[in-house]
């Protein structure tokens, strides 16, 4: 690598500071690394941050028949036996301990009457569940990881934009990027590269996404030649607000059904038991937003085209003590008092349950020195993710990643990346200041948001999926043509013209994936396909970069070993 | 639709001024909606800082009408529709561009506290009551409004010498853990300067998540100071018990 750029050199790279992230730079400091941390925005402010309902773990505090067996059931039967088995295994066995872990760096939980951490009811879930504090439970466990990285001494550049993976020959050598504040590019020479960069809602207008939420992580590893893998699998959170306008799409979280909420349509029937009776509001997530969205669709919908979630039946100060965000959130941003009268809620684009394929021992990507771990691997969730096993999987497979980073960089001398690959990024880069008269990012990305909500949500037909590529297409060639004004300071239509081609990428192979697999299952609900497809239940969907241009194929689910699968399919303990 | 006019500062460490837009106002719209609007169709290059649009990360803090706020938080509505909303950065951390500023400042002061330290042999169980304080503390998103209203801070610039109210909202969360075994209190005294703070209220009266900060996270700290330092009966009964926590 030359002189020209601002460069550091550490054992592991982090990109993202959500959950994942932080937990990954905790264990690799651990192990002795130099580790250093990048991150979009501010450290704090990661999208784990807004996590409202909790962290699974069987630790059966308030029901005692729990334990990782349960879990694991849990955890295949919502994602409908797509799921990596031993993810979900490692995942249901190992998210007590790293809760536990959590309370020791200073998380301070809900309790039980005897003073343990207390656990509530959640979608999919047999037992309860979920360790908690009230409805803010992102933000303790972030603050928690954070402080104690930081305690540890890892290195954090926030405000810091990757924007490639550097490679040297077939190994991950580090990445490039640019200092927000400054615009100038900076060169992060690393023997192990972990990305923790999160999901992709904002490539749909009606998200509860921030504005990081843009693929990154996914993007560069397509690009620096990883595989991608359950890229269809979008899962739409079935509570997001409607109303008002500016507020649509932010979340309306899970634990208002947990605590009791009661979903009703127009005519104040109690829908869910038209869908799933058994287990009613908390059903898995994927059938309680195609309830809703069905409700609203067949003109059963409210004013403001979405259902009535319903809580005010359980004592206000109840109300505010456990669910204080939904209450200031509501009264504040729509003028609803929750403690006295109904929320409207309708499906909002919240988590992607694809990413990039990963070992389930050591979040190891297809390319040597590459981890992937959270929200940006794909895996443990299958085709759709219960509610609360998305904080848990930041801790387990952070923790993993960070190991698996530090014990290969230590296996391995610092690699290089020869100076053709930065100034290719360096003129990527800064292509967008060059053109004149081009388009401004703000309207692609708007066009791409309307064909994903358009033709790439809940419900998804081989006609709607076939149009989608093909605007997809054209909005791809529009992103070459924009231009941006202003300076390299800390320049928003910059930076989203970066993001925008990580958007393209990975809604392209959403939209591929979607349309390859003929079948329903978990998330992905094809019209034209509407039942589960043997065949499919056992092919997990791959996208690749081929000479240039994205390539589909399929490749096995992994077998679960027998008493795994006695596991999944016997009903007892069963609530 | 209404239409709103927007003055909002554009400009660097260098200087700058406020310019004009003009925003129309759909119901139940916040003040940060305005500002996309304004990057999507007048300035693609307006610099905020913002992520969850939802009141939980505390990153869009600017000055609304000469109010420091969350911007995501202020409803359109709530202000004077016959003039033009003024939005400035936030007065008490350099300005880097147009309504983001430089809160570093804040990340060093954090970097000095002591974590959390466990008393040896602590059994991990405490009831809620015995935390319910400690959540107030554990609530707060790190918006640094409270930062930026605390005179100490925006008239006096002391950051040197002093911590600031967010930094001794989260000493308080750690000094009243339940199982947390040091004390932090000469800390307070030399490094974050508690006795600068003049009970003012000021941070508490802006924060968001409505968390008393100077009744119940500053006032028992600087209790908790003098009788460490300040008061010789209590020193002396403690040197002799042998109790409190460790320094």
């Amino acid at each position: 690598m030359n002189g020209k750029y601002e460069t550091h050199e550490h054992d592991v790279l982090i990109i993202g500071a959500g959950g994942a992230g932080l937990r990954a730079a905790i264990e690799a400091l651990a192990q002795g690394a130099r580790v250093a941390v990048v991150c979009k925005s501010l450290l704090g402010k990661a999208h784990t941050v807004m996590a409202e309902g909790g962290i699974a773990a069987s630790m059966a505090n308030v029901d005692q028949a729990d334990n990782w067996k349960v879990h694991f059931r849990d955890t295949m039967r919502g994602g409908k036996l797509l799921n990596n088995w031993r993810m979900a295994q490692i995942h249901a066995q190992e998210a007590s301990e790293r809760v536990r872990e959590l309370e020791q760096w200073g998380a301070l939980f809900d309790r039980t009457e005897d003073g343990r951490i207390l656990q509530r009811a959640f979608g999919g879930h047999s037992f309860k569940r979920l360790c908690h504090v009230g409805d803010r439970t992102g933000l303790e466990m972030i603050r928690t990881l954070q402080d104690r990285g930081v305690q540890m001494g890892f290195d954090v550049f926030m405000e810091c934009a990757i924007t490639r993976l550097l490679k040297d020959g077939d190994r991950i050598a580090g990445a490039f990027g640019y200092w927000r504040e400054n615009g100038r590019f900076v060169v992060f020479k690393a023997k192990s590269v972990v990305l923790a960069t999160g999901g992709i809602g904002k490539a749909w207008p009606i998200t509860s996404n921030s504005w990081e939420y843009t693929g990154d992580g996914m993007a560069l590893a397509y690009e620096a030649g990883a595989d991608l893998m359950d890229m269809e699998f979008v899962q739409f959170h079935p509570t997001g607000m409607v109303w008002p306008p500016g507020v649509q799409g932010i979340l309306v979280t899970e634990a208002v059904r947990g605590e009791g909420g009661t979903l009703r349509n127009r005519s104040g029937e109690r829908f869910m038991e038209r869908y799933d009776p058994k287990r009613m509001e908390l059903s898995t997530r994927d059938v309680v937003a195609r309830a809703i969205y069905t409700e609203v669709k067949e003109g059963r919908g409210t004013e403001h085209g979405g259902a009535f979630l319903d809580i005010s039946h359980k004592p206000a100060e109840y109300v505010k003590r456990k669910l204080p965000s939904m209450y200031h959130q509501f009264l504040e941003l729509a003028d609803v008092d929750i403690t006295k009268g109904p929320m409207e809620v309708g499906p909002t684009c919240h988590y992607m349950m694809g990413g990039v394929k990963v070992e389930a021992e050591t979040a190891a990507a297809s390319v040597a020195g590459l981890f992937a771990a959270g929200e940006a691997a794909a895996g443990l969730h299958g085709s759709n993710r219960l509610g609360g096993n998305s904080l848990s999987d930041l801790l387990v497979f952070g923790r993993i990643a960070g190991l698996a980073a530090a014990e290969h960089a230590k296996k391995t001398s610092m690699p290089s990346a020869d100076s053709g690959q930065l100034e290719a990024a360096e003129r990527e880069m800064l292509a967008p200041f060059e053109r004149k008269d081009g388009e401004s990012p703000y309207a692609v990305h708007s066009d791409l948001q309307d064909t994903m909500q358009k033709l790439v949500g809940i419900f998804r037909t081989e006609e709607d999926l076939r149009s989608a590529m093909i605007e997809i297409a054209k909005l791809k060639e529009r992103s070459q043509r924009i231009a941006v004004s202003g300076s390299r300071m800390f320049n928003p239509g910059w930076h989203l013209s970066r993001d925008l081609q990580a958007m393209l990428t990975v809604s392209e192979a959403v939209t591929r994936s979607a349309l390859a697999r003929r079948e329903s299952r978990g998330a992905h609900s094809r019209i034209d396909y509407p039942n589960l497809d043997p065949g499919w239940g056992k092919q997990n969907n791959l996208i690749s970069i081929r000479g240039g241009a994205m390539e589909l194929r399929q490749t096995a689910v992994l077998e679960m070993p027998e008493e795994l699968k006695l596991l999944v399919v016997e009903e007892k303990g069963a609530a | 639709m209404p239409e709103a006019v927007l003055k909002i500062f554009r400009g660097t460490r260098e200087g700058g001024k406020t310019a004009e837009y003009r925003v129309p106002v759909a119901p139940g719209m916040v003040v940060l909606d305005a500002l996309h609007h304004v990057q999507k169709h007048d300035a693609p290059d307006l610099a905020v800082r913002w992520n969850c649009k939802a009141g939980k990360c505390g990153s869009c803090s600017a000055e609304v009408n000469g109010r420091p706020r969350l911007t995501c938080k202020t409803r359109m509505d709530s202000l004077p529709q016959d003039q033009a909303i003024t939005i400035l950065p936030m007065k008490a951390f350099p300005v880097i561009k147009d309504l983001v500023t430089d809160v570093s400042w804040n990340y060093r002061v954090n970097r000095k506290i002591p974590p959390f330290t466990p008393r040896p042999g602590a059994e991990w169980k405490f009831s809620q009551a015995d935390i319910d304080r400690v959540q107030e503390f554990r609530k707060c998103i790190e918006c640094f409004l409270c930062q930026n209203v605390c005179h100490v801070v925006r008239d006096h610039g002391k950051q040197e010498e002093f911590g600031g109210p967010r930094f001794f909202v989260r000493v308080a969360g750690l000094e009243m853990h339940p199982l947390d075994g040091l004390s932090r209190t000469k800390l307070l005294k030399d490094e974050l300067g508690i006795g600068l703070c003049n009970i003012t209220k000021c941070c508490t009266e802006v924060c968001p998540e409505g968390i008393r900060i100077t009744d119940n996270a500053i006032i028992p700290l600087k209790e908790r100071v003098v009788d460490d330092f300040y008061d010789p009966v209590l020193r002396l009964v403690r040197k002799i018990r042998g109790v409190g926590k460790a320094t």
